[in-house]
């Protein structure tokens, strides 16, 4: 069975300020994570591996600072990881991402593709299903839980907004799971030691035969126009007095609001 | 700009023709030939085997925007019934195509007539229907592979979904198959004055940045739409429209949906559904106190919600969670009892119209995002409220 994890780096958003001349983002300063859904990808290619046997290798697209998260991935036990890193890649949207993403993974092979349901920088969800399409292979979104997994064959269940579904899918299949799916392991020892060691392969463009029309700016159909900063809410009121008064003035206003 | 194929080094495997989303290729004496469906779309030059697909560039380099009309609009629907993130999209739609003096077309796939029907009064022109019984369950790939097909054919210049489970799962696949821009969970949409283009603005990096996205050289431009953020279409029962039956044979999936299990709770987790959430953190000290929540909850016709440090502490399961890694909600009314307030929850409910925030702690950060700020305790508060709400109900006297 070959796995493959792909996970994005992100800063964490917590931290992550503006510069009120530019409108850009401050990344400086701010620590770089493992998108926190891509912990649960990791950990589900593992639990499949101790399972259903093979190799998990972990794929990330992003600048060679990258190789820290991939590192990461292989303390928590993953086999192998490659970087796609060229500054050909820079300024990929959604659609240039999955392209790039797929074509690394037709040279790796995989049975088993999976992906965090979203980074929490874009949040868009999008690079998991549109990844699946560029290789012709279904795709089962935000994956709650595996409910068995055989050679040829994956049984899973779906949230969805009413409850979830229970999905079958051949392989090979891409999955993009929550973080319900599981608890992601901490790093071994033996795992440091192994992705201190690690020799992480590097791709550009020509490793994975990309088109140059289709990475990168040039293959981004969509741009940003501009970024700026929601507007702080106003208005705010504390109450103030005692549980009666406070609880007669939030029933005068659930009634304005005909909440009641 | 176009696409040549060289006919020595193609060798017929007609791979270029099943990756063509135009059907812009064709067999000639057993050799593949571009025809004036092109797009320059570039897909056949990705798959060729052989590399015998270039393009070639005639030096008059002119960004010309693929044509397009119409606006679209996707109604999900679950079991049958459309859901209300539907009439949403017809409510922005018809703003976006009354504004471009153009139609507006509503999907629907699977479901009823009936159904169908009814988009015309909340605002569609035109409903595309189809009724094949693939659509009972949702599968992603019927879903792209019909939409993909029909935008293709009509040309629409907008397409719209629900940021809902279904709309982020197969949209995605739609854009990539059409080599086209997908915007997600967009909270604004408008149109540029000046270019016609679709502005789409949407929350970045957790809610603390809003990027506007443009689509400019590719058509339709897509995005999906975050529910309970448009208004709804006006629903007029005069209101006619045309519905046009859609036939489609060889829809394939590959993945099958066993069983759909519908959450059993006496009170609604569809958070993104309802008007009113009243939600818990970590200030509660203890599960029981999601009781109490539950409680007011129901007696508003709310949903219960919750931060990430009541869930995981054990007290209430994840389908609760508000906030970055749960769900992103924005009812009229979001009530956080006991809840800090961390970024990480913010993101996922500062939009609401009103927040009524109760806090022991006077510095909490939810304070900063609230409408009605409480400094105090919610095991005195919240039982009071529901003690003053049960009365008024009693009495009859709101």
């Amino acid at each position: 069975m070959k796995i493959v994890v792909c996970v994005k780096q992100v800063p964490d958003t917590a931290e992550v300020r503006i510069n009120p001349e530019t409108g850009t983002l401050i990344r400086e300063g701010v620590p770089s994570i493992i998108n926190p859904f891509d912990m649960h990808a990791i950990e589900a290619g593992l639990q499949i591996r101790e399972k259903a046997g093979g190799t998990v290798t972990v794929l990330t697209m992003g600048p060679p600072q990258a190789d820290a998260a991939l590192r990461e991935a292989i303390s928590m036990g993953a086999d192998a990881a490659v970087l796609l890193s060229d500054r050909a890649f820079a300024g990929s949207d959604t659609w240039a991402t999955s392209y790039t993403l797929s074509k690394a993974i037709e040279k790796l092979g995989a049975d088993i593709i999976i992906c965090g349901k979203q980074a929490i920088d874009g949040d868009t969800a999008q690079v998991g299903p549109e990844t699946a399409e560029f290789l012709k292979i279904p795709h089962i979104s935000f994956i709650r839980k595996i409910e068995e997994v055989t050679q040829d064959s994956i049984r899973v269940q779906r949230l969805m907004d009413d409850g979830y579904d229970i999905v079958e899918s051949g392989l090979p299949v891409l999955l993009t799971v929550v973080k319900e799916l599981n608890e992601p392991r901490l790093p071994s020892l033996k795992g440091k030691m192994a992705a201190k060691k690690a020799d992480i392969k590097k791709w550009g463009p020509a490793d994975i035969m990309a088109e140059e029309n289709n990475i990168g700016l040039k293959g981004s159909p969509t741009q940003v126009k501009n970024i700026f900063t929601p507007e702080p809410r106003t208005g705010k009121r504390m109450l103030e007095g005692t549980p009666e008064e406070i609880v007669d003035v939030l029933l005068r206003e659930l009634r304005q609001m005909k909440c009641v | 700009m176009r696409i040549e194929i060289n006919r020595d080094k193609c060798s017929g495997c007609e791979e270029c023709i099943s990756s063509c989303p135009f059907e812009a290729i064709v067999m000639h004496e057993g050799k593949a030939l571009i025809n004036e469906l092109c797009q320059i779309c570039k897909m056949c030059i990705t798959v060729c085997p052989e590399g015998a697909i270039t393009e070639i560039d005639e030096g008059e380099e002119q960004k010309t925007v693929q044509e397009g009309k119409g606006v679209w609009v996707f109604a999900e629907q679950r079991e049958g019934k459309v859901a209300s993130i539907a009439f949403e999209l017809l409510g922005a739609g018809r703003r976006l195509a009354d504004e471009l003096k153009v139609e507006l077309s509503a999907l629907l796939f699977g479901s009823s007539r009936l159904e169908a029907e009814n988009l015309v009064k909340w605002g569609a022109d035109k409903v595309y229907f189809c009724d094949n019984p693939i659509f009972e369950k949702f599968n992603d790939e019927p879903h792209a592979q019909l939409l993909s097909d029909l935008i293709t054919r009509y040309r629409p210049e907008i397409v719209i979904a629900g940021a809902t489970p279904i709309g982020r799962s197969f949209l995605p696949r739609v854009a990539a198959r059409l080599r086209t821009g997908l915007t997600a969970d967009c909270t604004s949409l408008a149109i540029d004055s000046e270019t016609g283009n679709l502005l789409q603005i949407r929350p970045a990096f957790g809610g603390n940045i809003m990027a506007t996205i443009l689509c400019p050289d590719c058509r339709p431009q897509m995005a999906t739409v975050r529910p309970r953020v448009m208004k709804k279409g006006e629903y007029r029962e005069d209101r006619k429209g045309e519905i046009i039956t859609v036939n489609a044979d060889n829809l394939i999936s590959r993945t099958r949906v066993i069983e759909s299990v519908k959450d059993v709770c006496e009170i609604a987790v569809n958070l993104h559904e309802v008007d009113i959430i009243v939600s818990g953190g970590r200030g509660l000290g203890e599960p029981k106190g999601f009781k109490l929540l539950e409680e007011l909850a129901g007696l508003l016709g709310g949903a219960v919600g919750a931060s990430r440090a009541a869930v995981d502490s054990g007290w209430i399961q994840y389908r609760h969670q508000v906030g970055q890694t749960g769900k992103t909600v924005c009812p009229k009314l979001y009530i956080a009892c006991g809840i800090s307030g961390a970024v990480q929850h913010l993101v996922g409910m500062q939009s609401s119209d009103t927040i009524i925030a109760i806090n022991k702690n006077p510095d909490a950060p939810i304070f900063n995002v609230a409408s009605f700020g409480v400094v105090g305790d919610v095991y005195e508060i919240i039982p009071l409220l529901i003690k003053r709400l049960k009365e008024s109900r009693e009495t009859g006297n709101p």
